[in-house]
Order: structure tokens, then C-alpha cells, then sequence
């Protein structure tokens, strides 16, 4: 059966996903709770891998409670924990639990996490993972054997559109489509022109593109993803838009904005969807789809 | 030239490799951790010192020419006696030359460094990685740098999304290797090579332990 995410993503709609992150131990509440907010409203919901290099509760544990519960869950997998037989081991058991979206990433530096001795492993880099669905998914694993039952998956991968410099990023950009993938959420965007010369660009792949919009949760927080997180462009006016918020409303602004962002994506046609990110505020998700006037 | 490029060890592990053990022999090397100052005649001359005011008795010292070398045997044999009054050799020589003493002597070797890698002198003082013996030799793909070293994560299809203007995201100081790479095959009209998908890389070239008998 074909994911409804991929059904939606070929149904010419305005897609909606968005993220939850599991936790740190086994209880669940907080992550059900945020899956029970969303799963109705969007189209899937992405669950994170050991997101900026912590140990956590595992994606594919993530994505089979959304699946439980009924919503449709994008698994993502990180070629920093894994080597190649483990992923290629934990795409058998995704499929074969009827998990039919994965995002494919490199993932963040061990030192940039709390098991900053760890090994990084990346015995895989995220267009081979992209490839390595593939060839499950043709009843072979990447050692040349036969699968006894094989995989199907919506593929997706990551774009960072702001990249410095861009031309190396578009190279690699390219070489996920040609391994395969079918959906692109994007790094977080603000500057949208930037981004709609992005999309003129991406326009003449067959690939569907989902712009990735973090919330800003205030003026500092701005500032300090323009500092610290690279290919993450945070453009003045709107770090001068969120300090100018009263104080005690920055979150509204914050909310505000993307979903004036997400009007003008959908409003001039300029990507398939938006990916929303709120980072430890995913209760908010919902109205920052009001904001947008998507509810 | 390459080198093997070492950092001291934090004192304390020192302290505690050296726990219970009095008599001390140090030695030295005269090439690498000399040109690194972690480990010639000063930095030996330090050490003693600082294990005298341990308490430690510095039973001799020596400055090998070349650690890793075949003649460190003889040099051994030469300070026999000095040596053998000691509990433990405090070596400050790379890893290579420790175990090239270890093999020609009974002692208890405790290491005074720890070997970073093998690197090449860039400027005074200054040393990159520039090779990680993968026995799977691309920069005939990535214009002469190699990203199995010079990329944090060893990617061979491109950058991550960590570039940041031109730098990796685990340090400002560090450039990124692909875009390095991306820089140099523009220049060279080779851009094909970049866009090429790389097969997974084989972590078996050389089976670890390596062991090659030539035929000379």
C-alpha cells in the first residue's frame, strides 16, 4: 500500500509535516501528547533521530507510536549512529511494521551532542542511504544478496538552501535525486526571496520540496541561530521584528511571522509544502497553522 | 616532510600511570616530538624536573635520534645500566617509538604523549592531518585533498549541511574539506568528478592489523 504521505505529496495539495522529538528515557506522555496535537492536522510527522547528537528514546520507537496512533510518520535516520548492516537492519523492521516514509541524513557531529567521546560512524553518507533504499527496495541488500521480503519506502532527504557556499550543497542536492529521493525538506528558511531563487533552481528536478520554517521564539534566539547554526539565515528585518515585540509577546510574533512565511509559500506557489519545525514548542503548531490560515 | 604529531598527556594521567613506580628512566626522541617540543632535549629536561619534585628518582635520561628507528636498540643497550634500575621508562616519543622500545626492552613502558596523527608541517609550528592511511586512495576524484581526512565525518559525496562560509560547523578555524575540493575542481574544469554519486567506501581495504611483506 503507498504511503498517504506520498498519495498527498502527488495530489498537487499544500503539504503540511511537521516534527516531534522523542524523549530522553521511556516515558512517553510528552511525545504522545504532541503526536495526539498533530497527527490529525498535518500531513506527517517527522520523528527526529537522536536530534544535535543526544542519546534519546529511537526515531524507529518514535515513529511506530505514531503509527498506533494512527498518523503517519516520516521515520528519520542520521548516518552518525549506524553502519550500514544496522541501517540497513533497522529499514527491514521500519517496513516490515508498516513505517513507508523515511528521511535520510547525515547527521550532526558527536561533539556537538552529550556523548561527546562516542564514535561517529558514517560509514554511509545521507545519498547512500537514499541509494541504499533503493536497492532494498529491488529485493538486494548493499552486500548483493537476495531479500527474503522486501522494503518500499517514500524517500526523502535534506536541502540546506542558505549554504555557504551553495554550489557544493547543489551538487550533493542533486545526487539524492538521482539516488532516488522523492521529497526535500528543506533547512530552516527567512529570507524567502533567497528562496524563491532556490526554488527557480529546483523547480527542473522531479522532486517535491517542502520549505523547512523554524519558529522564532525570540529576538536573542534569532541571533543566536545566525551565530551558531550554520546554513541558518535569520535576515535583520526580522530579528529587528521579533526585539520590537512587547515584552511578553515575542512567541506571538514568532508565530506571526511564520505564518505570514507560510501564506506567501503557498500563496505564491513557490514550493509543494512546509515542513514546521518548533523545536521544543510543538504544542504551538497548530497556530502557527491558524497564523498561516491553514487550519 | 611528514611527522607524527603528539600532545603531552594531562599531568594527572601521568601521575596515576605512574603510581607506585619510584625509579624512572626517561627518554626522548630527536626528531618528531622535537620539531613538536613535546618531547626533546628541553621537554626532557622538564620532565625530570617535575618528577624529581614528584619524588620520583630520575634514574637517567636519553634523547633517541630517531625513536622509530632500528638504532634505538642499540641505544638501549648502551644505557643498560642506567635502565636497568628502573621500575618504568617515561617515554616522549610517539606511539611508534614507544612500541619500538617496547620491543627491545623488558621494561614497563609508560607513555608521556599522546599521538595525535601524522601530519605535514604547514607553517612554523602548525601541522595538518593530511592522511589517514585508508588503503582506498580517491584524490584522484577530489582534485589532490582528501575528504576520508580533511572532512570531520569523512564524507565522499559532498558537504554536509554544516559549511559554514567555507568552514566545518565543529570548528571556525577548520576550512571545509568540500568546499575545498568544489574550489579546486572548478579550477581544474573536473566538476564531473564532484557530481559523480561515490559508492559506499570500503572499510576492509586493509584489514586491520595491517601486514604487507614486499616483494623487493
Amino acid at each position: 500500500m503507498v504511503s498517504t504521505f506520498k498519495k498527498a505529496l502527488n495530489s498537487g495539495k499544500f503539504i503540511v509535516t511537521s516534527e516531534v522529538a522523542p524523549p530522553k528515557g521511556t516515558n512517553l506522555d510528552k511525545m504522545a501528547h504532541h503526536i495526539e496535537l498533530l497527527k490529525d492536522r498535518v500531513d506527517a510527522i517527522n520523528i527526529t533521530d537522536h536530534q544535535s547528537s543526544v542519546m534519546r528514546f529511537p526515531s524507529l520507537g518514535g515513529a511506530l507510536l505514531v503509527k498506533e496512533m494512527g498518523g503517519e510518520p516520516i521515520l528519520q535516520m542520521t548516518c552518525r549512529d549506524r553502519n550500514r548492516m544496522a541501517l540497513q537492519a533497522d529499514l527491514l523492521f521500519a517496513s516490515q511494521r508498516g513505517i513507508k516514509n523515511v528521511l535520510c541524513l547525515t547527521g550532526d557531529a558527536v561533539m556537538f551532542g552529550d556523548h561527546k567521546e562516542a564514535k561517529g560512524v558514517f560509514d554511509l553518507d545521507s545519498s547512500q542511504l537514499v541509494a541504499a533504499i533503493g536497492r532494498l527496495e529491488k529485493g538486494e541488500d548493499l552486500g548483493g544478496n537476495t531479500l527474503e521480503g522486501t522494503v518500499k519506502f517514500c524517500k526523502g532527504a535534506i536541502v540546506t538552501p542558505e549554504a555557504n557556499p551553495l554550489e557544493p550543497q547543489l551538487i550533493k542536492f542533486e545526487k539524492k535525486i538521482e539516488a532516488g529521493a522523492e521529497f526535500i525538506q528543506t533547512q530552516a528558511v527567512y529570507d524567502l526571496d533567497n528562496f524563491m531563487e532556490f526554488m527557480r533552481y529546483a523547480k527542473q528536478f522531479p522532486i517535491k520540496i517542502l520549505a523547512g520554517i523554524i519558529l522564532l521564539t525570540s529576538a536573542p534566539m534569532a541571533r543566536f541561530m545566525n551565530k551558531n547554526v550554520a546554513g541558518v539565515n535569520v535576515p535583520q528585518e526580522l530579528v529587528d521584528e521579533m526585539a520590537s515585540a512587547p515584552k511578553g509577546t515575542a512567541l506571538a510574533k514568532g508565530i506571526e511571522i511564520a505564518g505570514r512565511m507560510i501564506k506567501r509559500l503557498q500563496k505564491e506557489k513557490m514550493c509543494d509544502g512546509v515542513h514546521i519545525m518548533a523545536i521544543g514548542r510543538e504544542e504551538l503548531v497548530p497556530d502557527i497553522m491558524a497564523a498561516a490560515g491553514l487550519d | 616532510m611528514i611527522r607524527s604529531i603528539t600532545q603531552q598527556k594531562p599531568e594527572a594521567e601521568l601521575d596515576r600511570l605512574l603510581e607506585g613506580l619510584r625509579r624512572i628512566f626517561i627518554i626522548g626522541c630527536g626528531t618528531c616530538t622535537t620539531l613538536t617540543q613535546t618531547g626533546g632535549a628541553p621537554e626532557v629536561a622538564a620532565m625530570k624536573k617535575m618528577l624529581s619534585q614528584k619524588g620520583k628518582m630520575v634514574t637517567g635520561d636519553m634523547v633517541l635520534a630517531v625513536a622509530c628507528d632500528n638504532l634505538t636498540r642499540e641505544a638501549l643497550v648502551e644505557y643498560g645500566a642506567h635502565m636497568s634500575q628502573a621500575d618504568a621508562f617515561v617515554i616522549m616519543t610517539c606511539a611508534f617509538g614507544v612500541q619500538n622500545i617496547a620491543l627491545h626492552s623488558e621494561k614497563l613502558v609508560v607513555p608521556a604523549l599522546n599521538t595525535l596523527f601524522i601530519g605535514k608541517e604547514t607553517a612554523p609550528g602548525e601541522f595538518n592531518e593530511v592522511c589517514t592511511q585508508c588503503g582506498d586512495c580517491i584524490l584522484g576524484e577530489t582534485g589532490g585533498i582528501c575528504p576520508v581526512t580533511s572532512c570531520h565525518k569523512g564524507l565522499v559525496n559532498g558537504p554536509c549541511g554544516g559549511t559554514n562560509n567555507g568552514k566545518c560547523e565543529i570548528d571556525s578555524e577548520k576550512d571545509c574539506a568540500w568546499t575545498l575540493i568544489y574550489n579546486r575542481l572548478l579550477d581544474l574544469d573536473r566538476l564531473k568528478s564532484m557530481k559523480k554519486l561515490q559508492k559506499p567506501r570500503n572499510h576492509q581495504a586493509e584489514l586491520s592489523p595491517g601486514k604487507r611483506r614486499l616483494s623487493l
